[in-house]
Formats: structure tokens, C-alpha cells, sequence
């Protein structure tokens, strides 16, 4: 009897990104597990944040940028001609490199998104949304008194979490971070670390950073990206212990990157 | 040695660059100076009026009643003031012929029958009385007794003959000449006589002007900028129209009023000379101004917002209207109110459709006939009289202040509503 241990949820084939005349990804091809980290290491420029952005079509904003290809999400292609995107982003939410709260307050930062796809029938069940994301992105008992304040004027690490929680507030399936510690000190980056850790058992999490030592703490599987082709991809284990192509050696050991 | 002495030319350099600014400021400073001392020395008379004290004697015979009636206000207000007013205008100083008692009367406005009239209708237990009422004068002994009218000019040069001198004299000998605020100025439409022209009617058609020219502009620009900005494609067709907006920020204003009146007047036929077609076509012009400037501010709101809301799965309308557009309100607003600010400046293209005009009612809907407040300045400033000179630097005055009023307006919006994102 098979015991099928890793479901995939994500399966990017022959992914490929041009913007204009360029082409900034060549032919990707990789599988995410559900209920897993999956991060994407590389240089600067090397293409795994264009990669990652394909994963909920946040690339259709740049009016020159064509993807190639297709990645399944469930099975789908979200590339299909028959997919809403507004639909797709419900499912696959975002944190990004900067924290980029709504200037607005604490409260309607994370009740935006279930205002706008209806949610929640009531006040009541709206606080309830409200307190369990923010519950979930370890924020709640920080502003629980001060729901009402700017969401902009928490510290850098709050307003991260506070966009967690804005994005887990539509219960998507997948979540994607674009390095979403590189604005952040150590102690910040330490919690919002422990956070992916938790949010893992609920959503599939994909993680684009710069920080080896983060890939190998928070990931189960790694890929390494290099001049926009998908050098490696493999278990966190194996790519920093005992990487098979030389270039992920290299630039895990320091040589370059 | 040699760094020395590159260091000093340096800081010479800096000192020169420094005072350079300095002068360029007092410059521009001094001319603003000029203009306002100019404009308020000129025009801070207009607000005061010289009256002279007339003793009316509110005598129920005179005014055609019996002396035992009581009549009721509607009577009073039907009856014949003529004697009365007769009887007060020429008995403030003795006369020998005809010639002397036109003088004298010529020398009350010629509202002062209304006035007379006016104070028994607000006062009516003075019926049968004498009371004593400051009557405002003619804009000839109002003009001397602000020593605007030279006196040793011959006679038959001034406006003032030689007995009206002599009872000016004795009046201000008597007490009885007496410098009042002048009520006509902001209430009254345009007059022939200087003394009683004011520019509430102009004040009307310029309010008209400017809501319309809110009313129409505002929403059209924004929809504009907001679908230029966030929606239109990238392409020949959009650059097109981009640089086509700016050529016509930069048009000259009478383009515009030959456009209303060839379009709007005589195609559409629309009502000359009103803050109707004004407010259109001050609409025209203002459109480009508001269009830049809500472009401006749309440009400047951070594209990470707008990804936060697409991420979450806001549509892009929804992210547009949720949350940039809120953004962009603050810029877009001051824009707004300078390009209304400019738009109740002009005179042009209100010359053209016929709002130069002399109108004496004052406007109640915006399609009545009006002037407005640039166009009242420049018709005054066409008038011979001295009494209009004046007049014109005091209007000045107020469409500079309210000038001023809608830049701070513009200023304090910025600031009230500008949100920090970062």
C-alpha cells in the first residue's frame, strides 16, 4: 500500500518569464508540497521573485511581463484562460519584501480582505476574523488595546505581521513570501521565523529570501534559482549538506552570490 | 596653499549664491508690497461713505394721511413720500433760486428718497415724528470730503459748483458731514452713480461661475486622470491625449471664450452674459489644471499599496477606488481649489460671452444675466468718475482676498488629509 507522504499542491511546468525582449526565467519546473515551506534562494536578480509572483499572477500588474508555461495549483492551471484572478488571489495570499500596511487602522487592515469577498455576515463575525488572524500571526496581544491606531504606525516587525495577518485573514490555501524578513532586525525576523513555523500546519507556505540561514531554519525543501533557470531543487537537508551541482555549492559556502 | 585658497573662493562662491537669493526674494517682495499698498491705499475708502445728517420730519399729513389715522404698515408702504422726502432733501441748507435747489438736491445720492423711506418701514412708531438720518451723499461730495477733488480748479472744470462748495462748508462746519460704512459696497449691484454701485451682484455671478465650474470640472477630471492613470493602456493613442491635456493647461483663456461662444452660444444657444455659460467655460479651463494634478498625485501613491490590495484579492477597481484614489485626494484637491482660484481670476473668456456686461439686479439663479468680480473690476476701471477708482481697487481687494482665502484653503486640505504610508 502506498502511503502517499508529500501531497503536492503547487506544480509549476516549463514556467517562463519575459519581460519585453528579456526572458527572466527559463523553463521552471518544480513541485510545492502542501503543509510545507518551500523557500527559493539565489542571488540578487536571479529570478525567484518573478517566480514567485507568477504563483498568484501578481506579474499581469507589469503590463510588458508574459509567462510562459503553466503552474497547477489543486490540479489547475491558473494560467487558464477560464481563471479569475481576483478568485486565484482568494486562495494564494501575499506578504511582501516591504511591510506595506493600508494607511488605515489596525482593525481595517486585517478586515479589508474579508469585506471585500464577504466574509463575514455580521460585526461580530467580522471581530472574530479580525482577532483570530491576528491571533494567528502572533500580533493579537500586542494590539489587542488599540485596534483603532494606524496600522502604519507599528514598528517594522508588527506591520509584517500585521500583513500576515491581513493575508491570512481570507483563509487562502497558499501563502507567499517575498523575503519578508529583509527589512527586519533579528528579533523581528526570529519571531516572524517562529510564525512560519506554526502557519505551516494550516497553509502551504513559499518563501523567497536571501538568507541561507533561514532557508535551512524555516524550509523542508529548498531550490536554488541562478541567472533565471532553477539550478536545484531538493530537501532543505540535502541542498545544504550535500548539494549535486556544484553552483548550489558555491554559493551556499559563500563563493559567490 | 593652493587648497587654502580653493577653499576660500569656495565659500565666497557660497556667500554670492546665498545673496543672490536673498535679492531675488526682496525683489519679488517688493513688488508684491507695491501692488498691495497700491491696491489697499486705493481702495480701503470704498468701504467707508460720506452721509450728511438730514432732519426728516415723518409728518402724517405730508405723507397724504389724516393726523388722527393710524395706518397700517401696507398704507404706509403704498403712500407718497415725495413731500417728505422733498421737504428733507432741500431743507438742510437755505436757498434763493431754482439753480441752488437742484444743487443741493444733487448733492444726496440718488438713493436717498429709498433711504428715507426705508428707515419709516423699519421704524414705524417714528410716523409723525422728526428724526434726524444720515443720507448718503453724491459720489462728488463724497470724493471731495476725501479729499480726492482738487478745489482751486475753476469752476466750470469741476464737478462740484461753487454753492455746493459753500454748503459743504457750512455742513462740515455744522457737524453735520459724517463718514459711514458704507452698506451699498457688498450688497448692491452695479449703478450708474458711483456712490451706490457696489459689487454684490458681480460677488453672486462669480459664486455662480465657480460652483458650476466645480459641478462640471471636478468629476470629469478625476474620471479622467483615475482611467489615464490606472486603466488606459500604455500606448500611441494615451500618450496622445497625455500631451494634448498639457498643450490645453497651457491654452490662452479667450481660446476658450471663442469656444463658448461659438459652441455654446450660438450653436446651443444658450443665455448670454450668465454664470451658466461663465461656470462652463471657466470649467473648460480648469479641466487640464485638475486633470495634472490628480495625475501628479495618483503617480505619487506608492505602487506597494496598490499590491497589498491586489493581493488580497481586491479587483483593480476596487484597489483603485479602496485605496489609491483616497490617496491621491489630498493633491488632487489642492489642484482642485488653485484651478478654481485661477478660474475666478479670469476675465477673458467671461468678455467674450458676454458677461461684461452692466447688469444692476443681482442674480438669483445662474441663468440671470451677471457680471462677475474680474469683469466689474475691469468695466470700474473704464469709468471717468473718480468715485469708480476707488471702487475698482477696493474690488481688487476682495477677489485678492479671496484669492488668498482658496490658496490657504488648498494648503490647510493638503495638510488636513495627507496620510503617511511608510
Amino acid at each position: 500500500m502506498d502511503v502517499i507522504m508529500n501531497e503536492e499542491k503547487i506544480i509549476a511546468k516549463d514556467v517562463s518569464v519575459f519581460y519585453g525582449e528579456k526572458q527572466a526565467l527559463f523553463d521552471v519546473n518544480l513541485s510545492i508540497d502542501k503543509n510545507k515551506v518551500t523557500s527559493l534562494i539565489g542571488p540578487s536578480g536571479c529570478g525567484k521573485s518573478t517566480f514567485i509572483r507568477c504563483i498568484n499572477r501578481m506579474n499581469d500588474v507589469i503590463d510588458i511581463c508574459k509567462v510562459q508555461g503553466a503552474i497547477e495549483i489543486n490540479g489547475h492551471n491558473i494560467y487558464d484562460k477560464s481563471v479569475d484572478v481576483v478568485k486565484l488571489r482568494e486562495k494564494v495570499g501575499m506578504v511582501f519584501q516591504k511591510p506595506n500596511p493600508f494607511p488605515k487602522s489596525i482593525y481595517d487592515n486585517v478586515a479589508y480582505g474579508p469585506t471585500i469577498h464577504g466574509l463575514a455576515n455580521n460585526k461580530t463575525d467580522m471581530d472574530q476574523i479580525v482577532e483570530n488572524s491576528l491571533k494567528k500571526a502572533a500580533l493579537w496581544e500586542e494590539v489587542k488595546d488599540r485596534l483603532n491606531d494606524a496600522g502604519t504606525g507599528l514598528s517594522g516587525g508588527q506591520q509584517q505581521r500585521l500583513c500576515i495577518a491581513r493575508a491570512i485573514s481570507i483563509n487562502p490555501e497558499v501563502i507567499l513570501m517575498d523575503e519578508p524578513c529583509s527589512a527586519l532586525d533579528p528579533i523581528a525576523t526570529a519571531k516572524i521565523e517562529d510564525l512560519i513555523g506554526e502557519l505551516k500546519e494550516t497553509f502551504t507556505i513559499v518563501i523567497v529570501t536571501h538568507s541561507m540561514s533561514q532557508a535551512a531554519r524555516v524550509s523542508q525543501k529548498t531550490g536554488f534559482f541562478h541567472l533565471g533557470k532553477l539550478i536545484e531543487f531538493d530537501s532543505t537537508d540535502k541542498i545544504f549538506k550535500n548539494p549535486s551541482n556544484s553552483m548550489t555549492q558555491d554559493y551556499i559556502t559563500g563563493r559567490f552570490g | 596653499m593652493n587648497r587654502e585658497i580653493r577653499l576660500k573662493k569656495r565659500y565666497a562662491a557660497e556667500q554670492r549664491f546665498k545673496l543672490y537669493g536673498v535679492i531675488s526674494i526682496l525683489t519679488a517682495l517688493f513688488f508684491v508690497g507695491l501692488l498691495l499698498f497700491k491696491v489697499f491705499s486705493g481702495g480701503a475708502t470704498a468701504f467707508i461713505k460720506t452721509t450728511i445728517a438730514v432732519e426728516v420730519d415723518y409728518n402724517k399729513e405730508l405723507l397724504g394721511f389724516e393726523a388722527s389715522q393710524i395706518p397700517s404698515m401696507e398704507e404706509v408702504k403704498q403712500a407718497d413720500f415725495y413731500d417728505v422726502t422733498y421737504q428733507a432733501a432741500t431743507g438742510f441748507y437755505k436757498f434763493s433760486n431754482d439753480a441752488e435747489e437742484k444743487s443741493i438736491r444733487t448733492m444726496l445720492s440718488g438713493r436717498y428718497e429709498q433711504e428715507i423711506k426705508n428707515y419709516l418701514l423699519n421704524n414705524p412708531d417714528l410716523l409723525g415724528k422728526k428724526e434726524v438720518l444720515y443720507l448718503t451723499t453724491s459720489d462728488d461730495v463724497d470724493q471731495l470730503h476725501k479729499g480726492n477733488f482738487p478745489r482751486d480748479i475753476p469752476e466750470e472744470r469741476r464737478r462740484i459748483n461753487n454753492f455746493q462748495l459753500q454748503v459743504y462748508d457750512a455742513l462740515v462746519e455744522q457737524g453735520k458731514i459724517k463718514t459711514k460704512y458704507n452698506n451699498y459696497f457688498l450688497t448692491n449691484g452695479d449703478s450708474r452713480d458711483a456712490e451706490i454701485a457696489g459689487v454684490g451682484g458681480s460677488m453672486m455671478g462669480s459664486f455662480f461661475s465657480i460652483i458650476i465650474c466645480l459641478i462640471l470640472a471636478f468629476p470629469i477630471a478625476i474620471l479622467a486622470a483615475v482611467y489615464l492613470e490606472e486603466f488606459a493602456p500604455k500606448n500611441r493613442t494615451t500618450e496622445i491625449i497625455e500631451i494634448n491635456i498639457n498643450n490645453l493647461a497651457a491654452v490662452p483663456s479667450i481660446v476658450f471664450g471663442l469656444l463658448a461662444l461659438g459652441i455654446l452660444l450660438n450653436t446651443f444657444g444658450l443665455p448670454r452674459s450668465t454664470s451658466l455659460v461663465g461656470g462652463i467655460t471657466l470649467s473648460l479651463m480648469t479641466l487640464p489644471t485638475i486633470i495634472i494634478a490628480c495625475r501628479a498625485s495618483l503617480k505619487a501613491v506608492p505602487p506597494s499599496i496598490r499590491e497589498a490590495a491586489l493581493a488580497v484579492g481586491a479587483s483593480k477597481v476596487q484597489t483603485t477606488i479602496h485605496h489609491v484614489v483616497p490617496l491621491a485626494m489630498p493633491g488632487t484637491l489642492s489642484g482642485t481649489i488653485i484651478g478654481l482660484a485661477q478660474a475666478l481670476g479670469e476675465t477673458a473668456p467671461l468678455l467674450l460671452i458676454g458677461m461684461v456686461a452692466f447688469v444692476v439686479d443681482i442674480p438669483s439663479v445662474p441663468t440671470d444675466p451677471s457680471a462677475s468680480l474680474p469683469v466689474q473690476i475691469y468695466l470700474w476701471s473704464e469709468q471717468a468718475e473718480r468715485g469708480f477708482v476707488e471702487k475698482t481697487s477696493a474690488t481688487i481687494m476682495l477677489l485678492i482676498g479671496f484669492l488668498i482665502i482658496m490658496n490657504s484653503l488648498a494648503v490647510w486640505a493638503r495638510q488636513k488629509f495627507e496620510r503617511k504610508w511608510m
